[in-house]
């Protein structure tokens, strides 16, 4: 990897416990600002707890965690959560169910204190393609790929210049997921966001991040570029397999 | 502005312009939906008419509820006492408006005190689980565990009977289930997706709680509040009838049929009237209480 | 035939009149595996819940037929459509964890769907549970059993949700992006184990999913959704001979694994498809 560039995420031997089982253990990674890095591996595997470890959600990690030149610890930042952004992987549960998409869009804004929070709605919600009717509904009277463009919008309405996507169009029908992959292209390029990014869909993952980790069973078993998973240039059998069977269908 | 407020189509247009049109929209499709619930409508008619006559007692009033006369005990209803007197000589229909004053009074104090105690403590445990949440719900338990009557009891009688006292002793037995309610939907709530988003806005804890947690607590908080009102009621009544309360010759339901008792086999209406307006009161609470639950809920719609 | 769908609308009441979210859809499924493709939004969950009667109490619904097994479902009473819902038919909802009970352990929720039909002992059912848990791939599926749907990933709950659906060995599962959450080698595993269902044990499937490739690999027939219409109706192998542009376009904009591309074409989309 690059080392002209300063490193937005740092991962250093993160492990993660539930109870007595060890949901992560020691994996290690590092992503340069203006870049992705794309984690893909089974389900279960421990890629949305070490997102979320990473999100300051869960603070019962080990190891060394830095992002966005922020060591974490127990304390975060006040303007941690301007600069770091995540987007869940369940759209259905990701939305408060009283709460209108406006309402949702214009949280992050009053917390943090960011004015103008009209046109930025607007803004936003054109981002992602969302229809003006779109802004005033609920949760509940959008379909599912809806709710996940909403999900988007909040994540990006703060401008923030890490942005944590856990399974962003898993939900999306290809068109939209198209529409939204490009967005976030464009965005990477005017911003130089960083994306650090999970999907069990290796095309996808491909497509916008030079750097893929697999991980298997809490372990990160392999990092390859995506040139070399596109030419099946693996080492892992865990990763062939997942290769040969992205292969098959896509 | 005003004006627009009359206006339906710009009230229910589909994609507002602005912010404050879409929620006088959205309060106005509450109305809506509130308006063709029938039993609720009643339900908030009735409230508004007792709290009117509460408001309204000494216009309303024919005669002064406190004034004795011995010679006109336990009379029928007629044209002089609309419903009757008491047995004292009082007449049943003053003393009945200005019992509204002090019941409603009680309720909605013991009401306004408790809904956000309980909600409070058991949004509070529920969220931060751990050392608050033990200690929490044991002081809860605690004051579960006594009594209810017997505490109240204990709690007047170190102050001093009265009014505020019998508010405060009925609340301070009446907030642990409004506790308990709201910390177990607290917890089915905190681990959502949602409030972790929320969490990551930055938004403090005591935001979340207030903001994300509690509205969602309302709901069911609501029903069991209105469905209490009626024992609230008799609650006050028999503080009041073990001389705690309410104190005479101030006028209140509860106190009213406790000491007309005596007379249920032969001036039957002297106990049977403000037993009535009890009724009346908690059915009326209670259909309202149902109404703004389901308009609260936007998924039922 | 297993299900039949003629005529079927679904509209939703805003202060403008009735909005149509799902417009004159038919289709018909016996003892096969029909996918369902289709744009976000297009009323693909609709459908499958209108089959069930599960729509949400705002949602009007008329069809000419909608029928499951030879019973009206719109006139079926609500004692008929409990026999039905979660016995004779099971419906993986998109939402998993948000549909799952947040205070009951997974395995409680599969051993109680399991015990729905058939008659068996607590243990036995738990027992169940774990081998359905076991069969959806799950590595460890009893300390699965034993947590809280807060406490799985997301392709596990999914996969909860797809042995909760199972257990009661329903003759129609109607799944709703059931593996829209999972690696492919469990993708592949799951799929596999439908198959198998529907070979083996005369299943209707009705496969709702915005993979193309994965239900044209998958499925037999394949109906294509847009804004509330069936706009095209295929064999699966036809696939690459779709006529209509939202079909085409939809095989266009899939990034590939093998053939990368700078940028994704987007689509644009014509107002002549509505009609
Ligand atoms: N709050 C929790 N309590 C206990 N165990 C948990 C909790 N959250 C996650 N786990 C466990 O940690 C493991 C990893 O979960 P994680 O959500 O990171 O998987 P994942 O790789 O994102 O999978 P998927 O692709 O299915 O979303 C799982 O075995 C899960 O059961
Ligand atoms: N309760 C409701 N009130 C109003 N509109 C609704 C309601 N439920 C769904 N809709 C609308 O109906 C349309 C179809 O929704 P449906 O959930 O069937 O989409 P879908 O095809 O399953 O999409 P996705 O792939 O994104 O899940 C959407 O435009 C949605 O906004
Ligand atoms: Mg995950
Ligand atoms: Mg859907």
């Amino acid at each position: 990897m690059s080392h002209t560039r300063r490193d937005m995420i740092i991962v250093d031997d993160l492990r993660v416990r539930f109870g007595s089982h060890d949901a992560v253990r020691g994996v290690s990674f590092r992503v340069p600002e203006g870049s992705s890095f794309g984690i893909v591996g089974e389900s279960g595997s421990g890629k949305s707890t070490v997102m979320r470890a990473l999100a300051g959600l869960n603070d019962l990690w080990d190891g060394y965690l830095e992002i966005a030149g922020m060591p974490l610890g127990r304390g975060k930042p006040p303007d941690f959560f301007r600069r770091v952004q995540m987007v869940f992987q369940d759209p259905y549960g990701s939305l408060h169910p009283r709460q209108t998409v406006d309402r949702a869009l214009s949280e992050p804004l009053l917390v943090q204190g960011i004015g103008d929070i009209d046109r930025r709605i607007r803004q936003v919600l054109a981002d992602v393609a969302l229809p003006a009717a779109a802004r005033f509904r609920y949760p509940h009277q959008l379909s599912g790929g809806q709710r996940q463009r909403v999900a988007i919008a909040r994540a990006l309405i703060s401008e923030p210049s890490v942005l944590l996507l856990d399974e962003p169009t898993s939900a999306l029908d290809v068109s939209v997921q198209a529409e939204i992959l490009n967005l976030l292209a464009d965005l990477r390029e005017e911003r130089k966001l960083t994306y650090l990014m999970v999907s069990h869909n290796l095309a996808v993952v491909a497509h916008l991040c030079p750097w893929v980790g697999v991980m298997s069973n809490g372990e990160m078993v392999e990092i390859l570029s995506a040139e070399d998973l596109r030419a099946g240039r693996t080492r892992n059998p865990q990763t062939t397999r997942l290769r040969e069977l992205s292969a098959e269908l896509g | 502005m005003i004006g627009r407020l009359f206006d339906r189509a710009w009230l229910l247009s589909d994609s507002p312009q602005s912010r404050a049109q879409a929620a006088w929209g959205r309060r106005y499709r509450l109305w809506c939906d509130f308006r063709a619930n029938k039993p609720a409508l009643y339900g908030l008619a009735t409230v508004i008419a007792l709290l009117a006559c509460a408001i309204l007692a000494p216009l309303l009033a024919t005669h002064d509820p406190v004034t004795q006369n011995l010679g006109q005990r336990l009379l029928p209803p007629s044209t002089q006492h609309w419903l009757g007197t008491d047995e004292l000589g009082r007449d049943v229909y003053s003393r009945l408006l200005y019992g509204a004053r002090v019941t409603l009074g009680m309720v909605l104090a013991v009401v306004v005190l408790v809904a956000p105690i309980g909600l409070a403590v058991g949004c509070v445990a529920g969220y931060y689980r751990g050392a608050a949440d033990v200690i929490l719900m044991r002081v809860t338990d605690v004051f579960l565990a006594f009594p209810r009557l017997i505490l109240a009891l204990a709690f007047v009688a170190a102050i001093q009977p009265g009014m505020t006292s019998a508010v405060i002793a009925i609340a301070l037995t009446t907030w642990p289930p409004y506790a308990r309610l709201a910390r177990a939907e607290t917890m089915t709530i905190r681990d959502a997706d949602y409030i972790a988003a929320v969490r990551m806005t930055g938004a403090s804890s005591g935001r979340i709680i207030l903001r994300h947690i509690m509205p969602l607590c309302l709901g069911s908080l609501i029903v069991r509040v209105t469905l209490d009102m009626s024992a609230i009621i008799i609650f006050a009544a028999s503080l009041g009838f073990l001389g705690m309360g309410a104190q005479p010759p101030s006028p209140e339901w509860g106190t009213m049929i406790a000491t007309a008792r005596r007379f249920l086999l032969d001036q039957w209406w002297v106990p049977l009237i403000p037993g009535i307006a009890i009724l009346v009161a908690s059915l009326a609470f209670n259909l309202l209480g149902d109404g703004l639950r389901d308009v609260l809920d936007p998924r039922q719609g | 035939m297993l299900v039949e769908i003629s005529g079927l609308n679904i509209s939703f009441p805003t202060p403008h009149g009735m909005h149509a979210a799902v417009r004159d859809v038919s289709m018909t499924l016996g003892t096969e595996k029909l996918g369902i493709v289709g744009e976000s939004g297009s009323g693909k969950s609709l459908t499958a819940r209108a089959l069930l009667r599960l729509l949400p109490p705002a949602a009007v619904t008329r069809a000419d037929t909608l029928r499951f097994d030879g019973i009206d479902v719109l006139s079926a009473s609500e004692k008929q459509m409990g026999m039905i819902r979660g016995r004779r038919a099971g419906l993986i909802l998109q939402d998993p964890k948000y549909s799952l009970n947040p205070i009951m352990t997974a395995g409680d929720q599969i051993a109680e769907a399991w015990r729905n039909r058939r008659k068996g002992s607590r243990r036995q059912a738990k027992e169940a549970a774990i081998d359905l848990l076991a069969q959806v791939q799950i590595r460890d599926p009893r300390r699965v059993a034993d947590s809280y749907p807060h406490e799985l990933s997301g392709g596990m709950g999914q996969r909860v949700m797809i042995a909760m659906m199972l257990a009661p060995d329903p003759e129609l599962l109607i799944a709703d992006e059931p593996t829209s959450a999972l690696d492919a080698s469990v993708q592949a595993e799951i799929l596999k184990l439908m198959e198998d269902l529907v070979s083996r044990r005369n299943m209707g499937l009705m496969l709702i999913s915005h993979d193309l490739p994965l239900v044209g690999h998958f499925c037999d027939r394949v109906a294509v959704m847009y804004a509330g219409r069936v706009v095209e109706e295929l064999a699966a192998g036809e696939l690459g001979q779709a006529r209509h542009p939202y079909t085409r376009a939809l095989l266009d904009c899939m990034p590939s694994l093998t053939h990368p591309r700078p940028r994704l074409p987007v689509m644009a989309r014509d107002p002549a498809w509505l009609t």
